[in-house]
């Protein structure tokens, strides 16, 4: 039974958790993710679910915690934002290579400094290398969305791995939106009961976890880890498709709107792919075969499908709601371009920063990146590679 | 060249291996290094870190075992209550047994030292 309902994206999130009902969840607050602790602990408070709730000190505590516990056997989750995930850094690598299946939503804000608490992709961005799945959400029903189908990505034999769901702070997180959520005993039978293989507490097969590893054996690790990731593709694809099953909405590792015919597209994450997608469509009505790629999953990185949906692509714009300092464009601008390198077909690549510590993405700003890929599709040529989206200059 | 099968993708519950050995490639080894043989440090020699030894002096060895007691690394072995050897294969030569004992029977002695001496009789031979 499917319902429609209004809740902000932390209130999805936190309703996803409650029907995934974990057996550990450690947590600290900080904004804008602190509503999804909040509202869960609540759930916890009431009975209405079964889960050990750790109010930890810090979010270093938080991850660590949920490493205890998943080591020991135990579904758990943690959930952060920014500063928080900076200071959780240390132990996502080691979630990752403990190969744990912790699922954590991550409501992206800006990291300091200047301080502030508004959205944007670096908190995310930072983690891109550690060997944690990525999934970002466009709206507050992909964000619920997300958060069922991870736990089931995370804890398939084949991937073991972390899953962080990422969705845009305030613009995601605090706004109300309608979406439809599944009723508690689907929920329940499609994230199924966790059976870990490896883990602390059990006595009769007793094992040694995140043991010392020199360089005659850290290296083979840290290739099982890739492998872990590729495997991560297919079941992400195949979880998507039965999750289509409960839900009528499928879910893949890119989304490509209005590509097949496109002559130019834009490359964007999470909610902005939405204000992308309605510049598209106004585009279209005026001639201009325009179209939009947003990858769900960022890593593992999607290189096959995005080849494959940009590959008769004329001109890309790449998004980027982080800065690298590289002085070479975002993160997911070297990703998207060294994709298309291989395709020699000499598509124009550019990169487009915006949005940095919450400044808003305005449809102009979208119909000017389109406009600025017509002329390049036209002309031929690319003036400046790297730009700044509404920002003062 | 995929020598590995998408069964053996489930590295570690596929390959629950008890003898790890350092010839073992990636996909053969258990996933994320977890150990599932007790006891096995014993099978990973750290004794080449050592760069001081601990040298046994059995003339004035009162048999007390301080130093079987306090060694934090398992490496003095000791028979029917008395000192029998150390572990050399493991000792990482820290000096803890020789601060301990009360009548100094153990030397702590430069690994340079001992090498000096293994080369000088090898030329004598």
């Amino acid at each position: 039974m499917k319902t429609k309902v209004a809740l902000t994206g932390n209130e999805a999130v936190a309703q996803a958790m409650k029907q995934i009902n974990p057996d550990v969840v450690a947590a600290y607050p900080i904004t804008p993710q602190t509503e999804i602790v909040q509202i869960f602990s609540s759930f916890v408070a009431n009975g209405e679910v079964d889960t050990e709730f750790v109010a930890v000190e810090s979010e270093h505590s938080a991850m660590s915690a949920a490493i205890g516990a998943a080591a020991g056997g135990a579904r758990a989750m943690t959930a952060t934002s920014s500063q928080g995930l900076a200071l959780m850094f240390e132990v996502v690598y080691i979630a990752a290579s403990m190969r744990l299946p912790i699922v954590f939503p991550v409501v992206n804000r800006a990291l300091s400094g200047p301080i502030n608490i508004h959205c944007d992709h670096s908190d995310a961005m930072g983690l891109r290398d550690s060997g944690v799945i990525q999934i970002f959400s466009e709206n507050a029903q992909e964000a619920y969305d997300n958060m069922i189908q991870a736990v089931r990505i995370a804890e398939h034999p084949d991937v073991r791995l972390p899953v962080m769901v990422n969705m845009d702070g305030f613009i995601t997180s605090h706004a109300m939106d309608v979406l439809e959520v599944l009723d508690d005993e689907t929920v329940k039978n499609f994230v199924g009961t966790y059976v870990p293989d490896d883990y602390l507490l059990d006595a009769q097969n007793p094992i040694s976890m995140g043991n010392f590893d020199m360089y005659d054996f850290y290296f083979e690790h840290k290739r099982q880890q890739v492998e872990a990731m590729k495997a991560a593709k297919e079941i992400i694809k195949e979880v998507g498709r039965e999750f289509a099953k409960i839900s009528g909405r499928e879910y893949g590792l890119i989304e490509a709107y209005k590509l097949d015919d496109a002559d130019v597209a834009v490359v964007v994450l999470n909610s902005a792919a939405g204000t992308a997608k309605g510049v598209a469509d106004e585009l279209r009505t005026k001639g201009i075969k325009a179209g939009v790629l947003k990858p769900r999953v960022y890593r593992p990185f999607p290189q096959e499908e995005i080849r494959e949906a940009l590959k008769a692509v004329k001109a890309v714009a790449v998004m980027d709601r982080a800065e690298t300092f590289s002085t070479c464009g975002g993160p997911m601008f070297a990703d998207i371009r060294n994709t298309l390198y291989d395709l020699k077909n000499d598509i124009k690549v550019v990169n487009y920063i915006y949005g940095l510590g919450g400044r808003d993405l305005r449809l102009e700003h979208v119909q000017q990146v389109f406009e600025d890929l017509e002329n390049i599709r036209k002309t031929g040529r690319v003036d400046e590679t790297v730009k700044y989206l509404g920002l003062r200059e | 060249m995929t020598q590995y099968g998408p069964l053996n993708r489930n590295l570690g519950s596929g390959t629950r291996t008890k003898a790890v050995r350092s010839d073992m490639k990636w996909h053969e080894l258990t996933r994320a290094g977890n150990i599932y043989e007790p006891g096995n440090a014993n099978s990973y020699e750290t004794g080449d870190w050592r760069s001081i030894r601990p040298v046994w002096n059995k003339e004035r060895c009162i048999n007390c075992l301080f130093c079987w007691r306090y060694c934090p690394d398992a490496s003095v072995i000791a028979k029917d209550g008395k000192f029998e050897a150390f572990d050399y294969k493991h000792c990482k030569g820290c000096g803890i047994c020789a601060k301990v004992c009360p009548v100094n029977a153990i030397d702590m002695v430069s690994e340079d030292e001992i090498e000096k001496v293994k080369e000088a009789n090898k030329d004598e031979n």
